[in-house]
């Protein structure tokens, strides 16, 4: 292959160099530009969690689809679940574009060799969890991935601009369900006040492990992958939903939470962290769960991508053939006009 | 190989499909009249038809477009980044390809 031998023109540090002038002038590595080895596997394992949390995070909210209370909430919530798979599908994009491709990642995922985040391992054992999902879950999101917009890998930072116009609706509407319900009944109040202890500390937990025990953070901020660090986005998630619960009328299950006049930011207690790790791990309430119901809908669906495909190659043989016939029609058509004409002079 | 694939990558240099794989896809959306059709993304699909009606519900959930363009991202040839002489070296130096290369009297008037 013609790019590989001039690759090798190249003195490999002369392509590194290249490579740090661009992460250092904040300009973008795109698909095509030389990059290590490991700056490419770091990223494909990043876009690829992160594609995998958007396609397993339609489970937990699908589950209240047909369960919804109106057909103004059952709309919302199907345009919300879309978009989560949309979001799926423009990351893999972007992770194509680094040379992994889409059966092999979904091949990984249903096998557990990639992960994705925690926060779907847990149940929706209500429907006011929709809301609280809209709200909390997606409100961490929006903080993870609004800076993730300037990452250094152009078609991810691309993907995320998509991503987060979609993900204020999201959030909105969530935020918008509780309100409803905060001016419903007393037990529709309750039930937002036990969704939100239950979504608070796994919500937290979405930023990743505290940076002290986060290997992976200095080197992605170094290449600009990462421009925050976990417990800076932490604090921002934090700091932003005070005043939001206050609004609603709703607390949060942490004794420790309370401004701090000297810092400027909330402070909070320690997420358990031993939980994180253990629903990490796969020890989750709903971790089997969510990879079973991928894995059935990818074996179910193989007969479908199979007869697709081989639907597309009949057509495409038989208008090849359709051609072949249609010109000897038309050549024939122009004799017959041709002998109409004489005929007509005789 | 695609115009969106990096050359390195184990991807690099194979069929664009995959055994089993559907075709992937490059899309190209007009935001609205007037403008021109700029890429977005791509997608798989098994054939033309299945590419509009995916770039559709992927790409234009929310009035991002009027019109759509879809193309095999292996129809695709794309300029090298890798070429030692920079393929765009030879528009570097001909400044007078610039309005700003000729000086005219600042009382001229509409110049």
């Amino acid at each position: 292959m013609t790019t590989q031998i001039n690759e090798n023109q190249f003195d490999a540090t002369e392509l590194e160099a290249q490579f740090a002038a661009t992460i250092k002038a904040k300009d973008r590595i795109e698909p095509r530009d030389w990059m290590p080895e490991k700056y490419r596997k770091t990223l494909v394992r990043q876009v690829a969690q992160h594609a995998h949390s958007e396609i397993i995070g339609m489970q937990p909210e699908g589950n209240w689809i047909s369960r919804a209370p109106s057909l103004r909430r059952k709309a919302i919530l199907l345009a919300k679940v879309q978009d989560e798979a949309g979001h799926g599908l423009y990351l893999y994009s972007a992770a194509e574009t680094l040379g992994a491709t889409r059966n092999e990642l979904t091949e990984k995922l249903i096998a557990g060799k990639q992960k994705y985040s925690s926060i779907f391992n847990y149940p929706t054992l209500a429907y006011t969890d929709v809301g609280t999902i809209g709200w909390l879950v997606d409100g961490a999101a929006i903080c993870n991935q609004v800076p993730l917009c300037r990452t250094s890998f152009g078609p991810y930072g691309r993907a995320m601009i998509r991503v987060c116009k979609e993900e204020s609706f999201h959030q909105r509407q969530g935020y918008e369900l509780l309100m409803t319900m905060m001016r419903g009944t007393e037990e529709q109040r309750a039930s937002v006040q036990e969704s939100v202890n239950r979504f608070w500390w796994p919500s937290l937990m979405m930023f990743g492990p505290p940076d002290d025990d986060s290997p992976n953070t200095e080197q992605s901020m170094e290449w600009g992958i990462k421009t925050h660090t976990n417990d800076e986005l932490r604090q921002k998630f934090v700091d932003m939903s005070v005043p939001q619960a206050e609004a609603l009328g709703v607390t949060f299950p942490d004794d420790g939470l309370k401004w701090n006049e000297e810092r400027g930011h909330y402070d909070f207690s320690t997420p358990d962290w031993d939980e994180f790790w253990a629903v990490v791990k796969g020890n989750g309430p709903c971790n089997e769960q969510r990879v079973a119901h991928r894995k059935r809908a990818w074996d179910e669906g193989a007969w479908v991508r199979e007869a697709a495909l081989a639907f597309a190659e009949n057509t495409a043989a038989d208008a090849a053939d359709t051609d072949t016939a249609a010109d000897t029609d038309t050549a024939n058509t122009a004799d017959t006009t041709n002998t109409t004409a004489e005929e007509t002079a005789k | 190989m695609s115009a969106e694939t990096s050359p390195g990558s184990a991807a690099a240099g194979k069929t664009p499909a995959t055994r089993g794989e559907w075709p992937l896809y490059e899309v190209f959306v007009r935001g609205k009249r007037g403008l021109n059709h700029v890429h977005v993304g791509s997608l798989h699909a098994a054939d033309d038809q299945m590419a509009i009606h995916h770039a559709r519900d992927v790409y234009t959930r929310r009035n991002e477009g009027v019109s759509l363009w879809v193309v095999r991202s292996s129809s695709i040839t794309a300029s090298s980044p890798d070429e030692k002489d920079p393929m765009f070296a030879p528009s570097g130096d001909k400044v007078y390809r610039h309005p700003t290369f000729y000086d005219i009297p600042a009382d001229v008037p509409h110049m």
